[in-house]
């Protein structure tokens, strides 16, 4: 039983990785006004950028790179449509998901021949620097991801010029404008930022998980990161709460798949479950939450 | 105007990727866009491959009409496809003219019963029905899995696809040796219908008001939340016939890539249609074009086919990149 | 613009005062023509480039995050380095309210403070940013005349300190009372430039209005109208604001035929709740609504509608479809009679739309989208959306704010014809003078309760202002005439 627990508290916080960097880069996105659906597409192509950059590279470094770029880019191009033209939030983010992963399915044909073939890498390895073993055995980047980039968005976001920039202009940016913050520049920076987090995550597939790059990689978790930041109503720590709770109820139905008893139950079905209690925390805890101020609003000066 | 040019700057940033590919690219646009009008058999390939991405840009363009943004048609599209296959299997007593309606019928059920929960969570908990609608996507996709690789394994072929439908479940052909079906012309009836309700009663009204401003709305006595359940479950009927016409139209059986992404491409059909009815009908039929061009192309010149998917979200980003500058324009005109 | 002095811009709505002063932050971009601080010309293409050049404004909608304290609001946009300093910021305000001689406590949420504290920031943000020029855009609109002369004092502090200040104002009584010379704008033009203390009050007037002033005109109170049945009775409402706490605590009053009902007080003091509960818009939190004798049971738009009440709400733009057209607006609220078999009656809709274009001067055709109207004319669209019905209680909110003169004119008669023709008017309204140039009688709302009522005919503005800032009683005037 002990044993059990372990598994899967082990899994959790592994698998809540990617999760935990694409809600914290989403939310950096919504407080500063912006919407972001472009997680999707922006993770899947930190996962294919990545892992192809490493592939040919043989260097999981410049894998990294590479998403973090894909990410700025992503961000950036995002930035352009919502804030510089104010164009539409949801079908702009809708559009960016479509575009990166038609580029990565097209540069995965070109540069491997499609999906099928499946070309792996070394990934990254687990490390144990406590060597307490169980829990604790983690890949280097969960280790980060945890100890230093959730505190560190947590202390920008709340404690840092930048970070009161950031919430200035998510909640009227108007006041913001007139307080001398440039609006404009503030949610480029939120969102090319929050791009890299979402990409590095996409990349956390990649090069740490798996070590290969499949068409289904990502799988509608860049809507559940959605769903996570609302249920975390904007704040750091809940939404991070939020992807763990996501990842222990993902991580249980992997073991369950494996344990006696329950194999009968098709997987899909607990491959299901975690969408939808994602959905039952919204319905339970979403109820009129207060969104930020600008959400969804371009802001031009009149 | 704006979908010509937004063509053209489309194929000036795609080209990027034709070229990459090791392609000419204006021997690859000609094949996209021009190519699939030019022989009879590709043209009505081109009305095949529009008909469920006229059935998902109407329905996305109706929920958006009213201010509800469904971005589930891809699961609705799915559930319809189920119930069209769990039908189809146990219709086929029936003489086609009550097996159809009854396939029609439960598909458009299914696929508002899937757009149910998120309609209710909005309008009574205020719950963004953007997350919820993409969140039941993935779920009905694992859910068509489950049904092909659990009970509804085809038990001949042992391929994860469904037995047949009854052949009396099936939408007739329309053309002689061509893939053209029944569902093209429910498409477009659906469409014509819409378009009617929209601009023409006082239902549409409503709806139209109630999306574009609705604190008026509300102000003026509406049914805000009442018009927005409506347009949710009318918008994810719609979706769900998409799957009856694929499954009984198409595959005459469900399998795991029937939608092909087709829910997704309805947003794109919507938005480039400018969200009215005529624009969704053209729309469909030059996105139809563009799949089977990008398909032929792809085989012709060796290059992925998902230089399509490239073409078409590109096309998106500039059409509402070009509306969002057209409508700053105006707005400055009109400040001063 | 001197060091020290107080320099009114006085002008009528829509003569260009904001704009001239949007501009002078940068939060417009002028057309041409410079802009010279302390003798050097300086280019300033936001507020930043204003901040810098020294200048600091009060704008009328305040530039406040409201869900953050006050100390981030002050330290928005300062600083230097990563790091946030809140706890310098804090001193800075406490500094800044010292010089100001008014409190400001640093650590409190700006939404959890009155407009009149929340404008006491706006000034301290101001000050902490070291700014040698003021301008405060209609400061006293939102403030009881006690508040009015707090800010006063303060403002005349601050100049003798050695800052310029511009006070933009409509109000001659308050130009002539705290400025130490004007400039009266009109039409996006300067008419003329003055010391204050050279000039009276009536040149000033014409100057801003550029014709003779006339008062406006109304017909007498109609004697003996509380004896009639009234045609809106309010007793006891009771009503919660959106976030729950209660903004109504047991409003009771009357409104009678041929009668306009004014409602006086600082706005946030219930005064919008009361008129959402009437208009349908807001539940009812308990008590009792009659119109014509028929109880309400509320939080209807269409029952309300049915009983006879038309409704002009403070926020035009939240009252028409801006993307539809007139005519379409102009039915919106009885689409349903406009229909012919299953479809709408377009010819009726037409129809409908031309007679009331001509009757109330909108300057627009039928098929204009209305977001292509001007304010003035989208308030015709409401009100001839609203009166065509003949409605028997006419619930009015802030009617002619942001309207120039012209409009507000046309406004003010359109409610007295009402009036006239025998309906009851409720009129709410933040400008004082507006109330006591339309009303019958005034009620004074605080807290959510009615503290006072009186007749509108020889009012006691020092009264009215006793009143509105929850001071002194009129119990007796209020039993009189409920």
């Amino acid at each position: 039983m002990i044993a059990f627990v372990f598994d899967i508290l082990t899994a959790t916080i592994r698998n809540a990785t990617p999760l935990a960097l694409g809600t914290i880069g989403e939310t950096y996105a919504e407080r500063s006004g912006v919407l972001n659906l472009g997680i999707e597409g922006t993770m899947y192509a930190g996962a294919f950028f990545g892992f192809a950059t490493a592939f040919w590279t043989g260097s999981l470094e410049l894998g990294l790179l590479a998403a973090v770029l894909v990410g700025l880019v992503a961000g950036g191009l995002m930035a352009f449509l919502t804030v510089t033209l104010g164009a539409n939030q949801h079908v702009s983010g809708l559009g960016l998901t479509l575009l990166l992963i038609g580029v990565s399915e097209f540069g995965n044909r070109l540069a491997f021949g499609g999906g099928q073939s499946l070309r792996r890498i070394d990934p990254y390895p687990l490390v144990d620097p406590l060597e307490l073993g169980g829990p604790f055995s983690q890949y280097a980047l969960t280790y980060v991801t945890f100890l230093a980039f959730v505190p560190l968005a947590w202390w920008v976001l709340m404690r840092t010029r930048f970070g009161l920039a950031i919430r200035a202009v998510g909640e009227d940016p108007e006041a913001a404008d007139a307080a001398g913050i440039s609006v404009f520049r503030t949610r480029y920076a939120a969102l090319m930022v929050g791009g890299v987090l979402m990409a590095v995550g996409g990349a956390f597939f990649t090069l740490a998980a798996l070590g290969s790059f499949t068409l289904d990689i990502i799988a509608g978790r860049g809507w559940v990161v959605i769903a996570l930041v609302i249920f975390g109503r904007w704040g750091i720590w809940r939404a991070v709460a939020g992807a763990l709770l996501f990842s222990a109820v993902y991580s249980l139905q992997l073991r369950l798949r494996v344990t006696p008893g329950w194999q009968d139950v098709p997987f899909e079905l607990l491959l299901a479950l975690p969408y939808l209690v994602v959905i039952a925390a919204l319905a339970l805890s979403g109820r009129n939450v207060a969104y930020p101020g600008a959400y969804l609003k371009p802001y031009r000066r009149t | 105007m704006v979908i010509p040019v937004a063509v053209v700057i489309t194929f000036a940033f795609t080209a990027v990727f034709v070229v990459a590919a090791g392609a000419d690219p204006f021997d690859a646009f000609y094949r996209f866009l021009v190519a699939p009008l030019t022989s009879p058999v590709t043209l009505l390939e081109v009305l095949v491959s529009a008909t469920p991405i006229l059935f998902t840009g109407a329905a996305v363009a109706i929920a958006f009409r009213a201010g509800y943004y469904n971005i589930g048609a891809e699961g609705q599209l799915l559930a319809g496809a189920i119930a069209a296959a769990g039908l189809g299997m146990v219709v086929g007593a029936l003489p086609s003219l009550v097996a159809l309606p009854i396939m029609v019928a439960g598909g458009a059920m299914a696929g508002a019963a899937w757009a149910l929960l998120p309609a209710l969570l909005r309008v009574r908990s205020g719950i963004d029905e953007v997350v919820t609608t993409l969140l039941l996507n993935p779920v009905a996709l694992l859910l068509v899995n489950a049904l092909l690789n659990g009970p509804w394994r085809d038990p001949e072929t042992g391929f994860p696809e469904s037995a047949p439908i009854a052949a009396s479940a099936e939408l007739p052909q329309l053309v002689a040796r061509s893939r053209v079906h029944l569902g093209l012309v429910l498409a477009l009836a659906i469409i014509a219908v819409a378009w009617f309700i929209i601009t023409r009663t006082s239902a549409g009204l409503k709806l139209r008001a109630v999306g574009s401003s609705p604190r008026a709305a509300a102000f003026a006595g509406l049914d805000v939340n009442g018009t927005l359940l409506r347009a949710a479950l009318v918008s994810g009927a719609i979706a769900g016939m998409a799957g009856v016409s694929e499954v009984a139209g198409i595959q005459d059986r469900l399998t795991g890539g029937l939608s092909a992404g087709a829910g997704y491409t309805g947003i794109v059909v919507a938005t480039l249609g400018g969200l009215t009815m005529p624009g969704v009908a053209a729309a469909g039929l030059l996105l139809g074009d563009l799949r089977v061009g990008a398909g032929s192309a792809a085989r012709a010149l060796d290059i992925p086919s998902q230089v399509g998917e490239i073409v078409q979200a590109t096309l998106l980003l500039v059409t509402i990149a070009a509306l969002a500058i057209i409508s700053r324009r105006r707005s400055t005109q009109a400040g001063r | 613009m001197r060091r020290g002095e107080i320099h009114a811009l006085l002008g009528e709505n829509g003569a260009g005062k904001t704009t001239l002063m949007r501009v002078v932050y940068g939060l417009t971009r002028p057309d041409s023509g410079e802009i010279v601080v302390a003798g050097r010309p300086v280019a300033i293409r936001s507020p930043k480039d204003a901040i810098a050049a020294g200048i600091g404004m009060v704008t009328q909608h305040f530039s406040l995050v409201r869900p953050m304290t006050v100390a981030e609001n002050l330290a928005l946009g300062r600083g230097s380095g990563m790091r946030l300093d809140l706890t310098l910021a804090a001193a800075a305000a406490t500094e800044a309210s010292q010089r100001l001689g008014m409190r400001v406590q640093p650590s409190a949420r700006v939404d959890s403070l009155s407009i009149g504290q929340q404008q006491r920031v706006e000034i301290v943000k101001a000050l902490a940013r070291d700014c040698r020029v003021l301008i405060l855009d209609e400061p006293t609109a939102v403030l009881v005349p006690q508040e009015v002369e707090g800010l006063f004092s303060a403002l005349r502090k601050l100049a003798a300190q050695g800052l310029a200040i511009v006070f933009i104002s409509h109000k001659l009584g308050e130009v002539l009372a705290l400025t130490d010379r004007v400039t009266v704008l009109r039409g996006g033009r300067v008419e003329g430039s003055a010391v204050t203390a050279a000039v009276d009050e009536r040149t000033l007037a014409e100057l801003m209005v550029g014709r003779p002033v006339v008062g406006q005109e109304r017909a007498p109170a109609v004697v003996g109208s509380a004896t009639r049945d009234p045609l809106l009775e309010v007793d006891s409402l009771a009503a919660n604001k959106a976030n729950g706490l209660p903004a109504l605590r047991g409003v009771s009053f009357r409104v009678h035929a041929r009668e306009v009902l004014g409602v006086a007080g600082v706005s946030g003091n219930g005064q919008s709740e009361l008129v959402e509960v009437l208009s349908g818009t807001r539940p009812l939190g308990g008590g009792l609504v009659k119109v014509a004798g028929v109880t309400l049971r509320g939080g209807s738009v269409p029952e309300v509608i049915r009983a006879g009440i038309g409704r002009i709400a403070e926020d035009r733009q939240a009252s028409v479809v801006g993307d539809l057209s007139v005519a379409y607006n102009l039915v919106l609220e009885r689409i349903d009679d406009f229909r012919k078999g299953g479809r709408l009656d377009e010819e009726a809709i037409q129809r409908n739309a031309r007679s009331l274009i001509e009757r109330f001067a909108i300057r627009a055709t039928p098929q204009a989208p209305v977001r292509t109207l001007s304010g003035g004319n989208i308030q015709k669209v409401l009100l001839a959306r609203v009166l065509a019905r003949e409605p028997k209680v006419l619930i009015v909110s802030q009617p002619t704010r942001g309207l120039d003169v012209g409009a507000t004119e046309y406004v003010r008669s359109e409610l007295l014809a009402a009036r006239e023709r025998g309906a009851a008017v409720l009129l709410v309204s933040e400008d004082l003078d507006e109330l006591l140039a339309l009303s019958d009688r005034l009620i004074v709302m605080y807290e959510g309760k009615v503290v006072g009522a009186l007749n509108a005919a020889g009012a006691d503005r020092g009264q009215l202002g006793l009143l509105m800032a929850g001071r002194g009683s009129a119990g007796a005037a209020a039993e009189q005439s409920a």
